[in-house]
């Protein structure tokens, strides 16, 4: 059995984010990344990003970094001050669909 | 798929060892309602955003294609004398379509009691399955219902492998806190599931001693450091802590007719640590009473996803509608 695990892909879980999970900030970031724990099929793998309002804020540019495989990357405008909530869907290259949402806040 | 192990085995030590997996096959009820209400359940263990760790002591509620190999159990069985009891199982899930699953559940025993000699051999097979009828993402809940047939006679008399058959159908749960409010943030990362059934066995007595139908129920209070760090806040924790669940499984049974004695079973307070590919688990295994056992006992269990190590065999149902 760990002959094949070697080879093998699985779900993609987030390793760790940029703002992150639950953080509170000063200043809004200018993106939002998250660095999975398997390469992503680009096509299909997407960062959200809504204020509190539910209205998405992001600049729908999601794109998985060139140098990276694991590492998605959305882009943000000014945003104002208060609590966004970060929701993605990705697709590792095996096709295994996994989801998720975390929040931040901006206090500045 | 998982096994009562400690409440199987130490209860009522004088009727047998039964040692296997509470596993699922599927009433025909609900097979034919499966063809009226398809409904696609997903990975293993999730939930929307929920991952449930298969848990060791009681079944959990997904259907999945998943490989317990092995779980290792010691404990010393109460008795005139206590005997030594390990044991050694092995038991395979698979998905027929994404909602059903069937199961296939054994044990190879070893037993000792002072003076007598080792007695080895393998306990009766277990069957099952399982139809997950209900997959709610937002709410993090999931509810399936199944039965197993240990089927007797196949394992060996000499270790206590009943001679007679016994099915137990039952209802399974699952259901993350994910979604209390932020005000308790703490909390989000606990989730539950449980098994509630009823086992009947094929023989009302055996050489004199009353066989009884048993209401068995189980329950996993989990605490999930992966959503924790996932979903509600980065604490900063490094691996392996990032993917540790600890949790503690009550596995409980008690009789319902033949005869009369209280409810038996254990509190296994344990951790699961959860990888891309296989999880580890190891519990303690508490009796809640004299009539349960004396003694604490250890499960430990390797864990392997199927659908992630082998996506091309197993990530797809065997059927799919």
């Amino acid at each position: 059995m760990l002959v094949f695990i070697a080879s093998a892909w699985a779900h993609a879980f987030i390793d760790h984010a940029e703002p992150a999970v639950g953080s509170k900030l000063a200043s809004p970031p200018g993106a939002v990344k998250i660095w999975f724990t398997e390469r992503l099929e680009p096509a299909l793998s997407k960062i959200q990003v809504f204020d509190s309002q539910g209205a998405e804020v992001d600049e729908r540019d999601t794109k998985v970094d060139p140098k990276n495989g694991q590492l998605l990357v959305v882009s943000l405008p000014a945003i104002k001050s208060g609590k966004y909530r970060v929701s993605w869907r990705v697709v590792s290259v095996d096709t295994h669909v996994t989801n998720g949402s975390f929040e931040f806040e901006i206090t500045g | 798929m998982r096994r009562p192990l400690a409440a199987s085995t130490i209860h009522f030590s004088n009727v047998n060892f039964k040692n296997l997996i509470l596993t699922a096959f599927y009433i025909p009820l609900g097979m034919c309602a499966l063809v009226a209400m398809p409904n696609w359940a997903g990975a293993h263990g999730f939930a929307g955003e929920r991952f449930f760790p298969a848990t060791i002591s009681t079944d959990d509620p997904f259907v999945a294609d998943e490989l317990s190999l092995p779980t290792f159990q010691a404990i010393r069985v109460p008795g005139a004398p206590p005997t030594k009891t390990f044991d050694l199982s092995a038991d395979i899930a698979l998905k027929l379509t994404p909602s059903i699953g069937i199961e296939v559940a054994d044990g190879y025993m070893l037993q000792k009691s002072p003076g007598s000699r080792l007695r080895t051999g393998f306990d009766n097979v277990v069957v099952g399955g399982k139809y997950q009828f209900l997959l709610d993402a937002e709410h993090e809940m999931i509810v399936s219902v199944g039965a197993n047939a240990e089927i007797g006679g196949t394992g060996r008399a000499s270790i206590g492998a009943d001679r007679f058959s016994t099915i137990t159908p039952g209802l399974f749960f699952g259901k993350g806190l994910g979604d209390l409010p932020d005000s308790v943030w703490a909390l989000r990362p606990f989730a539950l599931t449980g098994q509630v059934g009823v086992s009947f066995p094929t023989s009302s007595s055996v050489q004199g001693t009353r066989i009884s139908n048993q209401l068995r129920w189980g329950l996993a209070v989990e605490y999930s450091l992966i959503y924790l760090e996932e979903h509600v806040k980065d604490v900063g924790l490094c691996a392996p802590l990032k993917r540790l669940i600890p949790l503690v499984e009550f596995a409980m049974q008690t009789p319902l007719n033949r005869i009369s004695g209280p409810t038996t079973g254990t509190v296994n307070p344990g951790v699961i640590w959860s990888g891309q590919y296989f999880q580890l688990g190891v519990e303690a295994i508490i009796p809640i009473n004299s009539h349960t056992g004396n003694n604490v006992g250890v499960v430990a269990q390797l864990h392997f996803y199927l659908d992630d190590i082998l996506p091309k065999i197993f990530g797809k149902p065997l059927i799919n509608p």
